[in-house]
């Protein structure tokens, strides 16, 4: 019972250029032209997308296309709507009574929102990291194997194998290869943390979703778990929301920055940084406010 | 205002000292007791010695007492219990914690907590009156026509339909200790971290997933407690047992037939035990029951410790 796992990337694209970044609306604004150097096929596109808290209209018609196999970082101040927006690309918030998504996500041509769309696989496809490091009562082996045999049935051996090139992969292996049986928990927070990361690329999902995976952690960790994602940026779709913009500028190709549920800027984390078209943009980066 | 030094000090000492002395007061009633039980159980140990425990004969006429019919009535009415009681009261806990809707949420709660407000003699005259005839005229018959004609558990459950015995009892006793699991596990899975859910979720689990590889292993220190907490419940309880469970010191094999626990043979026969081998016989039975709880509690933490030993942190 093996996931269907091969990208196809033959299909044609759309390109950033066609129908990515120059798609952003803003309240009625014509949108602009931006795009970094080169037209990046899109893994996944965000159309009209409107969340609400029951009541609450938490995120305003955002539009963004992410680039494949890049590392694509969301800012903004506190409470602007990143972390709702990546917890609709995996269709987490569902677990939350009175929280709705509208719009539309396109991931690989399929709208994920649809309701008829398995959440399991789809949640196997995109895989996510918390701001806190949420390792499972149970050994680092296990954690890394609960994962995997939700979708794969492998062997003794074959489990081996994947446990070590996920720990191997987040740079953990060197740490754990003689504690795989101790309980996770035992592990320090940036372990923990590395150790959820490997979790996650474990099922060997497509995107991965990293929502201020550094926030608890200790500079030396924060620094390797910024290493990671710069490896991981050449398998996987990254997307990644922080609070730290020396983060973003660090480890993301594509920043978007968002302002009050809006999405107010997305470009090249070069551009971003040096070069905002808008003033908020400006104002947040250079610390005038947030 | 200026507090003066001296009469802070003194009233730390006081207030130190104070709750010392509640602390140390539970050993002294522990010990209380176990020296009362065994000195009032002791004529009775000294006459029957061992054999005590394994003879099922309770013979007031004859003065010949053994606890046998007692202890097997009083584990098995447990087990039954437990049986009934510890999944029911996971399904209830599960419900409210993970999938029932937010406006159910609070009745099915409060529902749980009156029952468990109910007394237990409440419970005894409905197993009496309600319970046990519905039972004897519909489902026992059923029962020993099904399952009294297997090999093996047979036995068991065959004979006539009484509505009252030890099926009975441990049903009655299931119903009274699922209000205080269910409550206790749901708290326990209330405080189960929701990152932790949510990113089990996260990678694709399902709920089944998530109940049985996080919230269970999350918990489980407390589950084990809750359940042996429910089982000393279950042990000891007294008024509803002695109305349903038919009060006879014989030993029956089939679980339809009426037989006897420890606490119920006390409730029943202290007003009327006479002379001194009979009272001391009911004493030696309390201290029976004293010491089963006191087991269950034991096997509980031994379990406690071989758990976290398995997982090869000592914290």
């Amino acid at each position: 019972m093996a996931k269907d796992m091969n990208k196809d990337n033959s299909k044609s694209q759309p390109t950033l250029l066609e129908r990515g970044f120059a798609s952003i609306k803003q309240n009625g604004q014509a949108g602009h032209q931006i795009a970094g150097p080169e037209s990046l096929p899109l893994k996944m596109e965000v159309k009209d997308l409107d969340f609400y808290y029951g009541k609450f209209h938490a995120l305003h018609s955002i539009n963004m296309g992410i680039p494949e196999k890049r590392v694509t970082a969301i800012i903004g101040p506190s409470g602007c709507g990143k972390s709702t927006l990546i917890r609709c690309f995996n269709r987490i918030y569902e677990l939350y009574p009175k929280q709705r998504a509208t719009g539309e996500i396109i991931l690989d041509g399929r709208n994920i929102l649809d309701p008829k769309e398995d959440v399991n696989l789809l949640r196997a496809q995109v895989g996510m990291v918390f701001q806190k490091p949420t390792p499972f009562p149970m050994s680092v082996y296990e954690n890394i194997a609960f994962g995997v045999r939700l979708y794969e049935n492998l062997s003794r051996q074959e489990m081996d194998e994947r446990v070590e090139w996920a720990l191997k992969k987040s740079a953990l292996w060197k740490e754990v290869k003689d504690k795989l049986n101790q309980i996770g928990t035992a592990l320090s927070g940036g372990q923990q943390q590395r150790l959820c990361i490997a979790r996650a690329i474990a099922v060997k999902p497509e995107v991965v979703l990293l929502d201020e995976p550094c926030s608890a952690l200790d500079p030396i960790s924060t620094a390797k778990v910024e290493e990671l994602i710069d490896e991981l940026s050449d398998d996987y779709t990254i997307i990644i929301v922080t609070h730290n913009m020396q983060q973003a500028a660090r480890v993301s190709d594509f920043t978007a920055f968002m302002y009050l549920g809006k999405l107010i800027e997305f470009d090249s984390t070069d551009k971003m940084f040096t070069n905002p078209k808008r003033k908020e943009t400006e104002d947040y980066i250079t610390g005038r406010f947030g | 205002m200026i507090r003066s030094g001296t009469k802070g000090r003194i009233l730390d000492i006081i207030f130190a000292n104070g709750t010392r002395i509640c602390a140390l007061l539970v050993f002294l009633i522990i010990v209380a007791i176990m020296v009362s039980l065994l000195a009032g159980a002791w004529p009775a140990l000294k006459k029957f010695g061992p054999s005590f425990i394994i003879s099922s004969q309770w013979n007031p006429v004859t003065e010949q007492f053994g606890a046998l019919v007692a202890i097997y009535g009083t584990v098995v009415t447990s087990i039954i219990a437990m049986l009934i009681g510890v999944p029911v009261s996971f399904g209830i806990a599960i419900f409210i914690t993970e999938l029932c809707p937010v406006w159910l949420k609070q009745p099915i709660a409060t529902a749980i907590e009156l029952l468990a407000a109910i007394p237990s003699i409440i419970y005894g005259m409905w197993g009496l009156f309600v319970f046990a005839p519905f039972f004897g005229d519909h489902i026992e018959p059923w029962i020993s026509d099904t399952l009294g004609r297997l090999p093996v558990i047979g036995p068991l459950f065959s004979g006539p339909p009484l509505g009252i015995g030890v099926l009975t009892a441990g049903i009655i006793l299931g119903i009274m200790v699922i209000p205080f699991m269910a409550s206790v596990f749901r708290d326990l899975f209330e405080v189960v971290p929701s990152v932790l859910k949510e990113s089990a979720y996260g990678i694709g689990a399902t709920t089944w997933e998530v109940i049985k590889k996080i919230v269970l292993p999350y918990t489980k220190v407390g589950v084990v407690g809750a359940i042996m907490l429910g089982l000393g419940r279950a042990l000891g309880e007294t008024m509803a047992v002695t109305f349903v469970i038919g009060n006879a010191d014989r030993l029956e094999t089939s679980l339809l037939m009426p037989g006897n626990t420890i606490s119920s043979s006390l409730a029943n026969q202290f007003t009327e035990a006479v002379g001194e081998i009979y009272t001391s016989s009911l004493i030696a039975l309390g201290l029976i029951l004293f010491l089963l709880t006191f087991m269950v509690l034991a096997l509980a933490k031994y379990l406690l410790i071989r758990l976290t030993l398995k997982e090869g942190v000592r914290t």
